[in-house]
């Protein structure tokens, strides 16, 4: 039994969790940055307790300041909402020793998921399909694995990151140079000459599946598209993923569950995958132990509330859901509306928001900390709120995004808004399925 | 604060009621907070809404210190923040600074680096010159704009 509800985070996922926590009769405290503590949250929270100053480092990824807060304001669980420390195991056992419930996974499935090659053999274990390849210390190992998998294949940096030495290459007869060239870029990059071959999926789309587990059971809420995204952000979400052959669809949403049982997982999680969009093959990349940003779609589609779902898993429920009960209906569409210039390459648009008019109505949901006259400080991220919208299939939920994005009006500073518009009205878009490279060819 | 807000379904039921009838707008003003909601285009049913909110307790500017902007000295130019953020000498915690004073720089030198949402935002000197003063503390936050440094430009 949860009483009072720590929320370690900050803008629209603070704000989310406490209305449900409030629904459920939980009493709610937002830890809050010195840049925070008159935020909406901070305002519409039962309680609020001061973490630190601004900077992130010194506030909401502090493991010590947040631990102590929740322990001063006498919480009995921390939700750690997504990104911060959600994913933390060291944040995750402090709150434990601090004698409270932590509302996420057992550390160990924070652990199984730590890092990419880690959750690729915990996929493999669990049966899962991953994307062929491996790790090859020389270059004659590289040229073996992409014997193994087939041209072209991509090179990666095991110790990189954020497409640093990444190469593609199309012909055995370019691999000697290549593989040279990726091993030294690696080694003067990370100081680790070690690489990875992967096949290189020339289509590829980002198809998640939600899950939920209590330790025994688990179970899927259906899949989510993200394949529109920027520098691998996210910018567009939709429920269910459109234009996948039931087999693909069955096939992901039954290997989802399978890793779910696997970890014995407890809580809610999301499992991605990397599918062909020319062949329907799909490939597990890695699982969120937490909540994610694009959660509404899936709860617009399945009426469950993934908030409340956590908070009853953590504080020790069985699951009180069966996968029979769960019947999708109708279609769901999110987009993110960011201060960023998307005129500009995406950057960074921190200020006062002098008009904050959001779309509303039946089919629409905002989710966002921000109204007129806020102010949006340079020391977090950009997301300013998020634009949700479901009808009864699809054609009419693109027509509703569009006729809701004519309405947004947001004044003071330059938002992702235009970019989501043009996406809106976009062909390929509007026919559905596209891949992640659907931006580069944005009219 | 324990009174409720108004949550989204309430706001969808508000408007579903508004569309079926000849209201244009509605405009609900509290002791906390106004909320306006207005039909946009046409006044057909089934029409756009917007919904906007003003908060009676608005949060101000970041309630954190920000750097004075100094007037230029004449003879001399100003190294302007590209945007707001915090301002930083060196490109990592214990790195050395990328200038001190009296280097020489040209347009294109990176003398620091202004972190906005995460991002690090590099700041090129703009003239080529002698740095003559560096205006900005280390870490601190700056508004778009505000000078950082002082160069006396090369004849």
């Amino acid at each position: 039994m949860i009483r009072r509800l720590f929320i370690a985070n900050r803008g629209e996922i603070a704000l989310r969790i406490a209305r449900t926590a409030q629904r459920l009769g939980m009493t709610t405290i937002v830890g809050a940055s010195q840049a925070d503590v008159t935020s909406l949250p901070a305002q519409f929270a039962d309680e609020v307790a001061l973490i630190g100053p601004a900077p992130s480092a010194q506030s909401y990824l502090n493991v010590e300041a947040v631990i102590a807060a929740a322990v001063a304001a006498r919480a009995d669980a921390i939700h750690p909402g997504y990104g911060f420390l959600s994913e933390n195991a060291r944040f995750a056992e402090a709150t434990i020793e601090a004698g409270m419930i932590f509302v996420g996974p057992d550390v160990t499935s924070l652990n199984a998921m730590g890092d990419k090659l880690m959750a690729r053999s915990v996929g493999l274990a669990a049966g899962l399909p991953v994307v062929p390849g491996g790790e090859a210390a020389t270059p004659e190992q590289a040229m073996a694995r992409a014997r193994e998998t087939g041209f072209p294949v991509l090179l990666k940096a095991v110790a990189g990151g954020g497409g640093k030495g990444m190469k593609r290459v199309d012909r055995a007869d370019d691999m000697p140079a290549m593989i040279a060239m990726a091993m030294s870029e690696a080694q003067a990059a990370f100081g680790d000459p070690r690489i990875y071959v992967e096949r290189f999926i020339a289509r590829g789309r980002h198809v998640e599946v939600q899950v939920l587990g209590d330790g025994h059971d688990a179970l899927h809420l259906g899949t989510r598209d993200c394949s529109i995204q920027r520098r691998f952000q996210k910018l567009v979400e939709e429920a269910p993923a459109p234009q996948l052959a039931d087999a693909t669809r069955n096939g992901l949403e039954q290997a989802a569950v399978a890793l779910t049982r696997h970890l014995a997982y407890r809580g809610a999680g999301t499992v991605e995958f990397l599918v062909d969009a020319q062949t329907g093959d799909f490939f597990f990349l890695e699982m969120n132990a937490r909540i994610q940003v694009e959660h509404p779609v899936t709860e617009a589609i399945t009426g469950v509330d993934l908030i409340e779902q956590q908070l009853l898993v953590a504080a020790g429920s069985r699951l009180g859901l069966t996968q029979d009960a769960i019947r999708p209906s109708g279609h769901a569409i999110e987009v993110r509306i960011n201060a960023e210039d998307p005129a500009a390459d995406f950057r960074p648009s921190p200020g006062r928001v002098t008009r904050a008019r959001w779309p509303a109505g039946p089919g629409i949901r905002i989710d966002s900390h921000i109204a007129t006259g806020w102010v949006i400080p340079p020391t977090y991220d950009s997301l300013m709120g998020k634009l949700i919208v479901w009808a009864r299939d699809r054609p009419a939920a693109v027509a509703l995004l569009a006729s809701a994005l004519a309405t947004l009006s947001i004044e003071g500073v330059p938002t992702t808004a235009p970019l989501h518009r043009r996406i809106a009205a976009d062909p390929r878009f509007v026919a559905g399925g596209v891949d992640t490279r659907f931006l580069e060819g944005l009219a | 604060m324990n009174e409720p807000f108004l949550t989204p379904e309430d706001i969808a039921d508000i408007v579903a009621i508004l569309d079926g009838s000849d209201y244009r707008e509605l405009d609900v003003a509290t002791a906390r907070f106004r909320l306006t909601l207005r039909r946009e285009g046409g006044g057909e049913a089934g029409g756009r809404w917007s919904q906007e909110w003003q908060w009676a307790a608005a949060n101000g500017p970041a309630a954190v210190a920000v750097a004075v902007v100094q007037d230029t000295p004449a003879g001399l130019v100003a190294v302007a923040a590209p945007l707001p953020g915090a301002f930083y000498r060196a490109p990592a915690p214990g790195a050395a600074p990328f200038v001190e004073i009296g280097a020489r720089v040209d347009g294109d030198t990176v003398v620091g680096i202004v972190e906005t949402m995460k991002l690090m935002n590099p700041v090129h000197a703009g003239h080529a010159g002698e740095v003559v003063a560096i205006v900005a503390d280390n870490g601190a936050m700056v508004e778009g704009g505000a000078t950082l440094m002082h160069i006396r430009p090369h004849a």
